[in-house]
């Protein structure tokens, strides 16, 4: 990828997608300030955070993995998986959540690392790899149970109802802290330690990285099972905000969260690419969502118009900023 | 040739565990004029997804990928029953359907030739957006319709042969007849194999990659009007919901790699075959029908395990020394515990 090259102006070009969404958020809000009543407050950006905590945990795991050039499918599935698993184990056996929640993290990053493993040892493609664990973890959510089951847990419908005030009215839920943390954290491996220049460097040309002798068979793992671990957190989260678990929790989430990643500025083919898009990414389609059910007379299907034409719009942004370079 | 044997052996031992279930399950009757049997259901309910993973097929021999399919899936049936609620003719409602379809393919094959964007995320914006296009186009309903004349696309029989075997062995066909007699398959693969290099040669790459991307929507679009036609009625939500993830499984199992440059037709109608003959012995032997996804995926793993050369030397090195069974089966318990 020649995105290191300096670009038009005095913006680095790999920056110019990153501040196209940055600026499409504040555009998207200042145009929904302007229309509705009630929208150009703290607690909405705030609100978009405590709905999609869980998808921003999930789509932070899925970045790591197309940041290699990889992909992973499963995240939905997984999510499901662990809400259903967190739920049964709460219910019937009635199993304390300090080993439940331990349990459900280590299932899910359990999940990545056989995928990441079966991805570099045998070399098939992440596609077909991450397929099979999707299908695979729906259909463990499946064989636990068919029907929703409720979190009726102390300490869980506690984590699910606390407020945290803020100055000035504002509040968030303890999964927004939740998913601040592993922002940071990503954040700080992907762009301050080893291990991250490693996940740029496998993405942007594995046979130089490989040649380099850096580690890119334990780096492909160990995304995969980074992965697994975002999407088992995530899947924690949401059997928060649900206080249920379910096997048809979170499907088509994979998308949701393909799209935010790549709305954010990450390139599918590797190597390029910031948490902070990731965020953003998450960011704009929350805001799509709100948007539509502060119009009131939109349906919910343009949600997924919208995000088609924008994922349009910043696929042909991409393509013309990255000038010609592409797999 | 090789490439098809595990495909192949696979299919068999599905068959063979079927006829151990069920001793009755090869016999074929003829009852009203109409052809029954379980091999028959599995031809007719597998109908859409060999049609599917046919158009799959050439998509990925040109090193790209079509996850659009299933929402253009729902796209036609909807559109179809539209018009036919709308006392539109059958003619009309199936050609607008269609053209539908091959002018949503075509936009596909101009992001991937003309933008030159990779196909997965070409693709990803209208396996988005055309959900919510399928549902604008019933407005959220379930549009059901009572058209003997359209019943017949899915349901109907022409000769005692259900009709939609009929379609998809004619599709198949006329494919196979101008990829592999005429020079079009060979011409599918060089772009697959390289594409700036076939364009150089003197092959029209990009019209090339658009026709396969017209195509593929084509017989996506083929599919959901069977699937529409079938239950006579059309859900913009969850018509043809995963059938690309199917289609491509079953282009995988059948021997074609994802990276292009080469295709099976044959392949991926046994691997298609493969996903329904699946679905349909869990459902003979008795599993509970919600862990087909499990089955799914533990035979999709092992079949896409055995086709890898490294799996395969991996594995024989280990048996050689005697140790620990499979990689794969060892995974695969300690993910279940």
């Amino acid at each position: 990828m020649s995105t290191l090259t300096l670009g038009r102006g005095r913006v680095p070009a790999r920056y110019l997608p990153i501040l196209v969404t940055g600026c499409l958020f504040v555009a998207m809000f200042a145009a929904g300030g302007i229309r509705y009543e009630g929208f150009a407050s703290g607690q909405v950006i705030l609100n978009v955070f405590i709905d999609n905590a869980f998808l921003l945990v999930v789509a932070v795991g899925l970045t790591f993995v197309i940041l290699t050039g990889g992909i992973d499918l499963s995240v939905g599935s997984v999510v499901a998986l662990s809400t259903m698993i967190a739920a049964s184990l709460l219910e019937g056996p009635g199993w304390p959540p300090y080993l439940v929640i331990p349990l459900v993290l280590a299932v899910g990053s359990g999940l990545g690392l056989v995928m990441g493993y079966i991805v570099h040892a045998f070399d098939i493609q992440p596609f077909i790899v991450t397929l099979a664990g999707m299908f695979l973890a729906r259909g463990l959510c499946y064989t636990i149970g068919t029907d929703s089951i409720p979190i009726a847990d102390p300490a869980f419908t506690v984590f699910a109802q606390t407020r945290i005030d803020l100055f000035a009215d504002l509040w968030i839920s303890p999964s927004v802290v939740v998913a601040v943390v592993v922002v940071l954290v990503a954040a700080y491996v992907l762009h301050y330690t080893r291990f991250g220049r490693t996940v740029y460097a496998t993405g942007g040309n594995e046979q130089s990285a490989l040649l380099m002798g850096l580690p890119v068979g334990r780096t492909k793992i160990a995304v995969y099972t980074i992965s697994g671990f975002c999407s088992a957190l995530g899947g924690l989260l949401l059997s928060f905000y649900m206080l249920s678990g379910y096997g048809l929790h979170a499907v088509g989430m994979e998308l949701d969260a393909i799209a935010a990643v790549v709305i954010g500025g990450t390139l599918l083919t590797g190597g390029s690419g910031f948490l902070l898009g990731t965020v953003l990414g998450v960011l704009v389609l929350g805001l799509i969502q709100t948007i539509i059910s502060f119009e009131g007379t939109l349906s919910s299907w343009w949600t997924k118009i919208f995000i088609g034409m924008l994922l349009f719009v910043f696929i042909v942004l991409q393509r013309l900023f990255s000038g010609g370079s592409r797999r | 040739m090789r490439r098809l044997v595990w495909p192949a052996v696979v299919l068999v031992l599905l068959l063979a565990l079927n006829v151990f279930f069920t001793p009755s399950f090869f016999s074929i009757q003829v009852r009203d004029g109409h052809l029954y049997g379980s091999l028959i259901d599995i031809l007719r309910f597998g109908a859409p997804l060999i049609l599917v993973a046919i158009g799959m097929t050439l998509v990925i021999a040109t090193g790209g990928i079509d996850l659009s399919v299933g929402s253009v899936v729902a796209i036609s049936g909807a559109l179809a029953c539209l018009q036919i609620s709308q006392d539109a003719g059958l003619f009309t409602a199936v050609a607008l359907a269609l053209g539908l379809c091959l002018l949503l393919g075509a936009w596909n094959g101009f992001l991937v030739a003309g933008i030159g964007i990779q196909p997965i995320i070409a693709t990803l914006i209208l396996m988005v957006a055309g959900r919510g296009l399928a549902q604008l186009i019933t407005g959220g309903q379930i549009i059901t319709v009572n058209s003997p004349a359209y019943k017949m696309i899915g349901g109907g029989y022409w000769l005692t042969v259900p009709f939609g075997i009929v379609v998809v062995a004619v599709v198949l066909a006329v494919t196979a007849f101008l990829t592999r007699r005429l020079a079009l398959g060979m011409l599918i693969e060089s772009v697959g194999g390289n594409a700036e290099a076939s364009r150089l040669a003197g092959i029209r790459s990009r019209g090339i990659i658009v026709m396969v991307y017209a195509f593929a929507a084509l017989c996506a679009g083929v599919a959901g009007l069977m699937i529409s036609s079938n239950v006579s009625s059309a859900d913009g939500n969850n018509a043809g919901l995963w059938i690309e993830l199917d289609a491509i499984l079953a282009v995988v199992i059948g021997g074609t790699s994802l990276a292009g440059g080469r295709f099976s037709l044959a392949g991926t109608v046994l691997g298609a075959l493969i996903i329904q003959t699946l679905t349909t012995t869990i459902y003979s032997i008795g599993v509970p029908p919600e862990t087909t996804l499990l089955f799914k995926a533990l035979v999709v793993a092992a079949v896409c395990l055995i086709q890898s050369p490294s799996f395969r030397e991996k594995a024989f090195r280990r048996r050689r020394r005697a140790v620990a069974p499979a990689a794969a089966t060892g995974e695969k318990v300690r993910v279940t515990t």
